[in-house]
């Protein structure tokens, strides 16, 4: 059984301009300890869904449908009694059995408390602990994700660490109480490729060590390359490909997953850019059929009128995409 | 001092009698002063600390680095947006600092600048066309309103937007729109040097790509020298002819793309290569990290020696006696004693 | 989504490529609307601020056209209806002279109204003007600036109105320069903070970049961005000022009689506050809705600039 399973979920957001379709009809599963990538662009929803999963939507925003099921309990709002049971249970979850790992450190900790209270504040919440017994795990925690001296680093606060030191204070307090789900936003997107190699080195080995599941949101192909064992591809709103990371990286399926690996530059192999088109769509008025119609090098007049459905080419690698059903029907004509 | 002023002006007697090159950077310090109080130690940023370079017609020089290191800085200052510390920036063979009326106005037109931010570059209040128009009114280029209204529509054709954009506010582009109205904003102006500060570190991957490539069809186009500030080191390599590496204020390596990227000479650049993330499973297995401890020291009163000798895997006591020079290797220069 | 699913049919006509020109690249969906159109349609939101301003504007009507319609005049006295009731031939009565109140009142609106609006004008220009160039500038400039400020701020603004007084008399520019003389340092402190942040902004760089001048940096570029603020604090100012001037009427330091403002009226009705109590009631619920309403305006016109609200 997967330990997170999320069924046509739906988030919209309101605003002035009107309906935001963020995150339209996406499913997917999660395994246990196992590393997903999700990975999209600014607006494709990648963050909107998680933040959905984790009930921490903006006050403006709402899940329009689908369902989401943690560990097999059904953890969407409808399913419970009201709005209060819902938050409860929740409370109980967030920081305990899941937990997120945030791209800006500094809004996520308080400035003016100490870093070890803030460290310490999680581990009580969810465990009856002497002050000495929490003091104790978070300097473990400390030293784990890599901080020297932890003993007396305890006691600063937190505009006394560098933006790396930061990020690794994140992470401690994520995994303070061991959970089953890490939800890593972007964690290193705001830090230097030198910091962001020790910060992922950090989380891939605290995983290892707790076997949680970790899914890592990020628009950076290089990230998930070395981390993850399946990425999802998101675009407009809906997942558009999934797969094993070879499947994603080698045998590419959808021409937006092939048209990202173009855009990104490997020194080691002297090829040329080739940009993608465009701008992404607007999720006020998405389109009614492929989001990626407009950019799409191989569009088809289908494309513009209806979404296509997923299609298995393993047991890992699927894609939504109306190319091949396009290349079915030549395929005919010509038997 | 003496010794300063001697190389000074063996750069300009070298540099004479041919054509002097586009830009040429002596020396350059930029240093602030971030004392606090009237009675505190003074605290000095050495942000930039003696630099030195050429940039050359219709070449792209690329300039990388961590956060911290200068290499904005150093961007800033040769629009003159900070002042030079020491040392001086010559535009065409003319101290850029020393130039007054006409010739500064020549200046501030053919040498521009393309921010990092594309929502804080654009003024939020001006639409799209005022925004383009602006530098025409500024330098009192074509005689009507209406040419300059017909040459900002065939720049935002060049730059891949509508001509009907034209009415529209910035708030309603997305990012990598944005950048391509503030690139339309700077080809106003004719420039034949633009200085771009980490443009398309805000962007998604896809549009990274775009900007990349229409940086280089300009260039292709109108014979603009550019000078790439960045960290993504990758995009760096692509676009750059040469490329300077800089680490708390200094430049430690310098050298062609490929000499920079195939064969590194200083230990620095070497580390930086072997973090970047590479969008390939097969080769990310495969390669070997060299792990580098620690962070960035603050560049407040730095100590002597070798900056970067804290984090260096082949750090010896040498290293701290004094700042190594960068040293020529056919061509290829870098700052480091061990090599 | 699913009525379009049963709807297509899957033939081979919609598998043909599709053409460059049928695809919507670099499409807007959002509808383009000026910055003021924007604020407009927020502020029509606010019903406070939108009631606030229909009374201002029936005020200013009012005080334009009473005094012109009306038969009286507001120093015409009539001994022989001192002191009457509201009727028919006198709306709101009449004073203790046999003046007509309403008339007065009227009148008193334009003096107040235009105390107010020009004080904050003045304001205005002079907040933004000081302000900018001292957060512009910045280093000992700014400094010397603001110590300027400061002492001017630390004499006491009644003690400025009095000194003004009695050096060029009585009347209505007295009474503005002396509410004026230290009530712009408020505005110049919050735009100079506003210029101060904005000027690191990559636009007023890039600006320089461009070759733009000072003069066009800051008014063009800085002054315009922090219009929102300086907005909000000039409608404030408004009451403020009618607040300031009537304050000073009633304890007997404003423009000389017979003339009066709303402060002068409410002082005069003091005196037969024992037997005809109403006739304090209309001047000071003139100054109160006025106040009120204009204060309703600003909450209203910040709110409508604030950019979080986008």
């Amino acid at each position: 059984m997967s330990l997170l399973d999320v069924k046509n979920l739906c988030v919209d957001f309101n605003t002035d301009q009107g309906t935001v379709h963020a995150v339209r009809d996406i499913s997917f599963t999660v395994g246990e300890s196992e590393s997903v990538g999700i990975v999209g662009e600014s607006g494709s929803g990648k963050s909107v869904s998680m933040y959905a999963v984790m009930g921490l939507l903006a006050s403006n925003g709402a899940i329009r449908g689908g369902s989401i099921s943690y560990g097999g309990e059904e953890i969407t709002e409808t399913a419970f009694a009201n709005h209060k049971a819902y938050e409860a249970r929740m409370s109980r979850l967030r920081g305990n059995e899941m937990s997120m790992i945030f791209q800006d450190p500094m809004t996520f900790l308080n400035p003016v408390l100490k870093i070890g209270s803030q460290i310490t504040e999680v581990i009580r919440n969810h465990n009856k602990v002497s002050d000495a017994e929490a003091r104790a795990r978070a300097i473990t925690l400390m030293g784990q994700v890599g901080i020297p001296s932890p003993e007396r680093r305890l006691n600063q606060y937190p505009h006394e660490f560098s933006g790396g030191m930061r990020q690794r204070i994140i992470i401690a307090i994520a995994l303070a109480n061991h959970p089953r789900l890490v939800i890593a936003d972007e964690p290193t997107t705001a830090l230097d490729v030198t910091i962001q190699a020790q910060v992922l080195d950090v989380i891939k080995e605290m995983k290892e060590k707790l076997s949680s599941s970790v899914i890592m949101i990020t628009h950076d192909l290089g990230v998930v390359a070395s981390f993850c064992d399946r990425i999802i591809i998101m675009y407009g709103g809906k997942i558009v490909e999934t797969g094993s990371a070879r499947e994603i990286f080698y045998e590419p399926k959808h021409p937006y997953t092939a048209g990202l690996l173009k855009c990104v530059h490997n020194p080691e192999k002297k090829e040329k850019l080739t940009p993608i088109a465009g701008s992404p769509p607007d999720l006020l008025m998405p389109p009614a059929g492929c989001p990626f119609v407009d950019r799409c090098p191989d569009a088809m007049k289908i494309c513009k009128l209806k979404m296509p459905e997923m299609e298995q080419y393993s047991k890992t690698h699927q894609s939504a995409c109306w190319l091949s059903e396009a290349a079915r029907r030549k395929g005919e004509q010509h038997g | 001092m003496a010794e300063h002023e001697n190389k000074t002006a063996v750069a300009t007697t070298a540099s004479q009698g041919q054509e002097p090159p586009m830009i040429s950077v002596e020396h350059v310090k930029t240093y602030f002063d971030v004392t606090k109080g009237l009675f505190s130690p003074k605290q000095i940023v050495k942000a930039v600390d003696d630099v030195s370079f050429i940039i050359g017609e219709k070449e792209t020089y690329g300039l990388v680095g961590e956060s911290g290191c200068g290499k904005s800085t150093l961007g800033r200052t040769m629009v003159q947006i900070h002042p030079v510390t020491g040392g001086r920036i010559l535009y065409r063979g003319k101290d850029v600092d020393k130039l007054r009326g006409a010739e500064r106005k020549k200046f501030t037109r053919e040498v521009q600048m393309i921010f990092q931010d594309p929502y804080a570059s654009l003024n939020p209040r001006m639409t799209v066309g005022e925004i383009i128009k602006e530098p025409m009114e500024i330098h009192k280029m074509y005689d009507s309103a209406k040419e300059r209204e017909e040459r900002a529509a065939e720049l935002l054709k060049m730059v891949g937007l509508k001509p009907d954009h034209i009415r529209r506010y910035p708030h309603e582009f997305s990012g990598g729109q944005r950048q391509r109205i503030s690139i339309a904003r700077t080809l106003s102006l004719n420039p034949c040097f633009i200085v771009c500060d980490e443009p398309i570190s805000a962007l998604d991957v896809s549009i990274q790509a775009q900007i990349i490539n229409l940086l280089k069809e300009i260039q292709d186009e109108l014979g603009i020298s550019y000078l790439f500030v960045a960290h993504d080191l990758s995009m760096v390599e692509y676009i750059s002819d040469r490329i300077g590496v800089m680490y708390l204020g200094h430049l430690v390596e310098e050298g062609t793309a490929d000499e920079v990227y195939g064969s590194p000479l200083h230990p620095y650049t070497k580390a930086l290569l072997s973090a970047i993330p590479v969008p390939d499973p097969d080769a990310a297995e495969k390669r070997k990290r060299i792990h580098l401890a620690g962070e960035l020291p603050t560049p407040i009163n730095p100590p002597p020696g070798c900056p970067f000798k804290g984090r260096c895997p082949i750090a010896t006591e040498e290293c701290g006696k004094a700042r190594p020079e960068l040293k020529d290797y056919n061509g290829h220069k870098a700052a480091c004693i061990h090599i | 989504m699913d009525m379009t699913k049963a709807e297509i049919m899957l033939d081979d006509s919609c598998f043909e490529r599709l053409d460059d020109s049928e695809k919507n690249t670099e499409f807007i969906a959002m509808e383009s609307k000026t910055y003021l159109r924007d604020a407009w349609d927020c502020f029509k939101k606010n019903r406070l601020a939108l009631g606030g301003l229909m009374f201002l504007l029936f005020m200013i009507l009012m005080a334009v056209l009473v005094p012109i319609v009306s038969p009286y005049t507001y120093d015409a006295q009539n001994l022989d209806m001192r002191n009457a009731a509201p009727s028919m031939k006198h709306l709101l009565g009449t004073d203790k002279l046999g003046r007509d109140i309403l008339v007065r009142l009227m009148f008193g609106a334009r003096i107040s109204l235009m105390v107010g609006f020009v004080a904050a004008f003045l304001n205005l220009i002079i907040g933004v003007v000081y302000g900018g160039i001292s957060g512009y500038i910045g280093g000992k400039t700014d400094m010397i600036m603001m110590r300027v400020i400061d002492c001017i701020y630390s004499i006491p603004s009644m003690l400025y109105v009095i000194l003004i007084m009695m050096v060029f008399g009585s009347n209505i520019g007295s009474v503005l320069l002396g509410i004026c003389v230290s009530s712009w340092i408020g505005m110049a402190r919050q735009v100079r903070t506003q210029v101060q942040t904005l000027k690191q902004q990559e636009f007023a760089l890039a600006a320089f970049v461009l070759g733009a001048s000072h003069f066009r940096i800051l008014f063009k570029h800085l002054i315009l961005n922090c219009m929102g603020p300086i907005i909000v604090s000039t409608t404030l100012m408004v009451p403020e000022a009618i607040f300031t001037e009537s304050f000073l009427a009633f304890i007997g330091i404003g423009i000389s009689l017979p003339q009066a403002s709303w402060g002068t009226l409410a002082s005069e009705a003091r005196s037969v506050i024992q037997s005809y109590p109403l006739q304090i009631v209309w001047p000071v619920l003139a100054i109160c809705l006025t106040v009120l309403s204009l204060n309703f305006i600003g909450d209203g016109v910040g709110e409508a600039l604030d950019p979080k609200n986008r």
